[in-house]
Formats: structure tokens, C-alpha cells, sequence
């Protein structure tokens, strides 16, 4: 383990290389932040409209015997969308799907010698492979976040609505109500951390695969279990600094 | 020119080059040869930096390379184009995409003066015309093709082949070594070729320096392949029934 994250820390550090023409890291960077926010976009989206909803039809079940005002049903699942289910959910969705395709790009190119390639031609392929998928992810995520946030509010909206659940009125009410920035904050540091964490993770998994196509399905598997679990982990230290 | 001098390579406990001192000659089709397993391709990465030596060192010119730092080692590098065994090509982008890499990344030509050196060099591999293919939609001998155009768009003063030849039909095999070896000679390169092609090895040898099992076995040229009474030589080299008549023919004729 320790081995693991010597050499993980070691490929972060040489990812800070110059670049030989800035240009061509500005266009990868470009193309990853195309293919990691505009790719991304369906399922972060339907992934937000779906949790919004199943937390607001929920709330509104535990609610009903009590003598707590049903515009509360908007205040929870605003604050739980900003707090917490937008930026860990979109972010674990997200590790399935940029971190087990940037593993399986990387690994390709391993495997195909596309990297000794670029290396023999004087290319730094840490920062060249690495440094755009990072720098591409930790911009667009945070972005991705906030959108995954509204599209909850949206989900519990609907919900409540179709399912007649609160009235438009109290939901409003709600969403309006104990509004804290700070959470906002904190959802957007959480998005940034797990932006990072799941991009390099991922890097690092592809950067060093050996092997066959077996070892390029194992390494790809790793890079979503391992981005999952580091993702919970720095959800838990992140609630315990900033609450 | 390149010169190596004692380079021993171990992993663990195996020792796969056992004290390697030659030199690769500038202007001049220098190859590696040997069976499987003798240590060409773990020499080969040596040269260009992939692999680092156990011990030894390994000159380009009066530059110690084995002794440069990553950083320090760009310079040369600049000065490499290597073909890969299975090409290597960026698979996502066209040819052209592939051969204008390096200018994009290291020159600062203009996109026109871009475009002129690439189909210049795509014309001179007789590769002109494929320059919006993808490396899916061409044969193997073409993406070899594209490998050696990317290779040398930078007019390197060293080229490295790593088996050109595999997986190739003979007449592609024979136009590929004809194609590097008229680039060696046109661009007066120093080109190191790692094969075990015995048209290569008869054909465009200048210099041949064979591995066995980590050692440096024999150096010559392919005029005097015929002639050496070196045994391991000729066991690589008229491995086959068919080619050992050949030769005791070709002997006998006074060839």
C-alpha cells in the first residue's frame, strides 16, 4: 500500500512538468473538459432528478404524522442536495464513468506503446496525459455539482407536485427558507476534493497498468472502487472539518 | 554516432545484458540481432531511455546520456524518432494528425508550412493521399508507413526500429527496409534497427552487432556474414535446412 501511494505521490508531483507547447495542453484540456462536462450531463442530470425526488417523497411520508410544517419537505431536500447528494452522488456516478474511461484511455496507450512513444519523442507524458484530465475535471465538476443541486431541487419539486405530496406554495416556501451560504461553500470544496481525487485516482491506475486486456478490465475496475471508497472517506473528513 | 559502452541490465536476479560495448554508426544501418530472448528489445529501450542500465554508459555524440537527468534528456530526445514494433500510432487521430504531432508539439512552424512538411513527408514513405485515414482503416505495412513518417518529420539525427519487419508479407517487409534504409543514407542518420529478419539482416545490414543471451556474440557487416566461422552466427543466421543449402551453394559457386 505504502508502495501504491509513494509512486501515486511521485506521478502527482512530476504531473507539474512545463509543457512543450501550451497550446497542445490547452486543447487537451479543452477536449476533457468536453468530454467530462458535456459527456456528463444526462447522467449527472437524471441521477440529481431521481435522488431529488425519492428524498422528497420520503421526507414527505416521515412528515405526515407529525405536527413539523410541510414546507420543511423543500428545506430538507435543498439543504440535503447542497450538503451532501449533489456533490457525492454525482461524484460517484461520475467515478463509474470518467474514472473507469480515463483508466481505460490511459492503460490503452500503455498497453499499445502509445506512451513509450511520446516519451522517446520528448514528451513529459505525466503532465501531457495527466495535467488536462485533472485541471478539466476540477473546473467542470464543481460546475456539473451545481447543476446536480438544482436538478434535485427539480426532482422533489415534480415529486411533489405530480405526487401531490406538499403544495407548490409550501415546497417554494421551503426552498426558501434557512438558506446558509456557507453550505453552498462547502458543497463546492467537496466537489473540487472528490473532482481530484477521482481523476487521479483514476490516472494513476491507468498510467501503470502491465499486462493484457485482463489487467486493462482490473485496473479500470480499481480505478472506480478505489475513486468510490477515497471519495466516502474525504466526504467524512470534509463533514468532520467543516461542520 | 552512438556509443555503448559495458551496459548490463538486471531484473532481479536475471541478468538480461551481460557487459554490452559496441558503436552504432552515423550515417549507416546499424542492427540488432538475435534470438528471442537475447536482450534486443531491453537494449533498444536502454538506447532511447526507457529502460535505465544497471551499469555502463551510453554516448550520443560526446553527451553522456545515461548520466542526464529527465529534463536534460528532451534535448536528445528531440533528436529521436523511434518506430515501435506495433506502430504505436495515436489511434483516435487521422494520419495526418499522427505524422504533424511532433511539429505541433515541438516547432513552431505555420499551420501551411505544417501541412507542406507532412504530405512532403508522407509523399517520401509513399504514403501520399492517406492523410485523412485513420490507422484502423490502413494495413499494417502502411501503419508502419505512418510510424517511420512520424519518426522522422522532425529530421532526427538518430532513428530507432524496433522489428520493423513483424507481422509484414515479405515484399512489404523488403520495401520497409528499403525505405529506412534510403532515409539512414539520405538524412545521414545513425539508425539502429532491432530484428530478426534474415532479408533485413542480408540486405540493409552495414553494421550487425549479435546478442546471445546478453552478450555481444559478433559484429560485421552483411558481406561478411557468408564468410565468419562464428558458430553462433551461423546457427542464428542458417537456422533453417533450406537456408544452410543455400549458402554451402552459394559457397560452393564462390559467391
Amino acid at each position: 500500500m505504502f508502495y501504491h501511494l509513494g509512486r501515486y505521490f511521485m506521478l502527482m508531483k512530476s504531473m507539474f512538468g512545463k509543457p512543450e507547447r501550451f497550446s497542445m495542453y490547452w486543447k487537451a484540456t479543452a477536449r476533457q473538459m468536453n468530454d467530462i462536462g458535456v459527456g456528463s450531463l444526462v447522467i449527472v442530470g437524471l441521477v440529481s432528478i431521481f435522488i431529488g425526488a425519492v428524498t422528497a417523497v420520503q421526507f414527505a411520508y416521515q412528515l405526515q404524522a407529525s405536527s413539523i410544517p410541510p414546507y420543511y419537505v423543500g428545506y430538507i431536500v435543498r439543504d440535503i442536495m447542497i450538503i451532501e447528494l449533489a456533490p457525492t452522488f454525482s461524484c460517484l456516478a461520475l467515478a463509474g464513468k470518467v474514472g473507469s474511461n480515463i483508466a481505460a484511455e490511459i492503460g490503452g496507450m500503455r498497453q499499445k506503446e502509445q506512451i513509450d512513444a511520446l516519451e522517446v519523442m520528448g514528451v513529459d507524458t505525466a503532465a501531457y496525459l495527466i495535467a488536462p484530465k485533472i485541471i478539466a475535471a476540477i473546473v467542470v465538476i464543481p460546475m456539473l455539482v451545481i447543476l446536480s443541486a438544482f436538478m434535485g431541487m427539480m426532482g422533489g419539486y415534480l415529486a411533489c407536485v405530480i405526487g401531490k405530496l406538499v403544495t407548490v406554495a409550501d415546497f417554494m416556501q421551503g426552498l426558501r427558507s434557512f438558506f446558509i451560504p456557507y453550505n453552498v461553500f462547502m458543497m463546492e470544496v467537496k466537489a473540487f476534493v472528490f473532482a481530484f481525487l477521482l481523476t487521479s485516482i483514476s490516472c494513476y491506475q491507468g498510467y501503470f497498468v502491465k499486462g493484457g486486456s485482463i489487467e486493462l478490465g482490473k485496473a479500470s475496475t480499481s480505478a472506480v472502487v478505489i475513486s468510490n471508497i477515497m471519495i466516502l472517506l474525504a466526504d467524512y473528513v470534509i463533514a468532520l472539518l467543516m461542520t | 554516432m552512438i556509443r555503448v559502452e559495458n551496459i548490463k541490465k538486471q531484473f532481479g536476479q536475471q541478468e538480461v545484458l551481460k557487459g554490452i560495448t559496441t558503436v552504432f554508426e552515423e550515417g549507416k544501418t546499424n542492427l540488432i540481432i538475435g534470438k528471442s530472448g537475447a536482450g534486443k528489445t531491453v537494449m533498444l529501450k536502454i538506447l532511447v531511455g526507457l529502460l535505465q542500465p544497471t551499469s555502463g554508459h551510453i554516448w550520443y555524440g560526446n553527451t553522456n546520456f545515461t548520466q542526464l537527468s529527465n529534463k536534460q534528456r528532451k534535448a536528445i530526445r528531440t533528436e529521436m524518432g523511434m518506430l515501435f514494433q506495433g506502430s504505436a500510432l495515436f489511434d483516435s487521430m487521422t494520419v495526418e494528425q499522427n505524422v504533424r504531432f511532433p511539429l505541433d508539439m515541438f516547432t513552431r512552424l505555420t499551420a501551411k508550412e505544417k501541412s507542406i512538411r507532412v504530405d512532403e513527408t508522407l509523399e517520401r514513405v509513399e504514403l501520399g493521399g492517406a492523410n485523412n485515414k485513420y490507422p484502423s482503416e490502413i494495413s499494417g505495412g502502411m501503419q508502419k508507413r505512418v510510424g517511420i513518417a512520424r519518426a522522422i518529420i522532425l529530421k532526427p539525427k538518430y532513428l530507432f526500429c524496433d522489428e520493423p519487419n513483424s507481422g509484414l508479407d515479405p515484399t512489404t517487409s523488403m520495401r520497409i527496409d528499403e525505405l529506412i534504409h534510403q532515409i539512414t543514407v539520405e538524412n545521414q542518420m545513425t539508425t539502429v534497427i532491432n530484428t530478426h529478419d534474415m532479408n533485413s539482416v542480408m540486405e540493409i545490414g552495414d553494421k550487425i552487432n549479435l546478442l546471445y543471451f546478453g552478450e555481444l556474440a559478433w559484429v560485421g557487416n552483411c558481406g561478411e556474414v557468408m564468410n565468419s566461422d562464428n558458430e553462433l552466427l551461423q546457427d542464428f543466421i542458417f537456422a533453417s535446412p533450406f537456408l544452410q543449402r543455400l549458402r554451402d551453394s552459394a559457397l560452393k559457386n564462390g559467391h
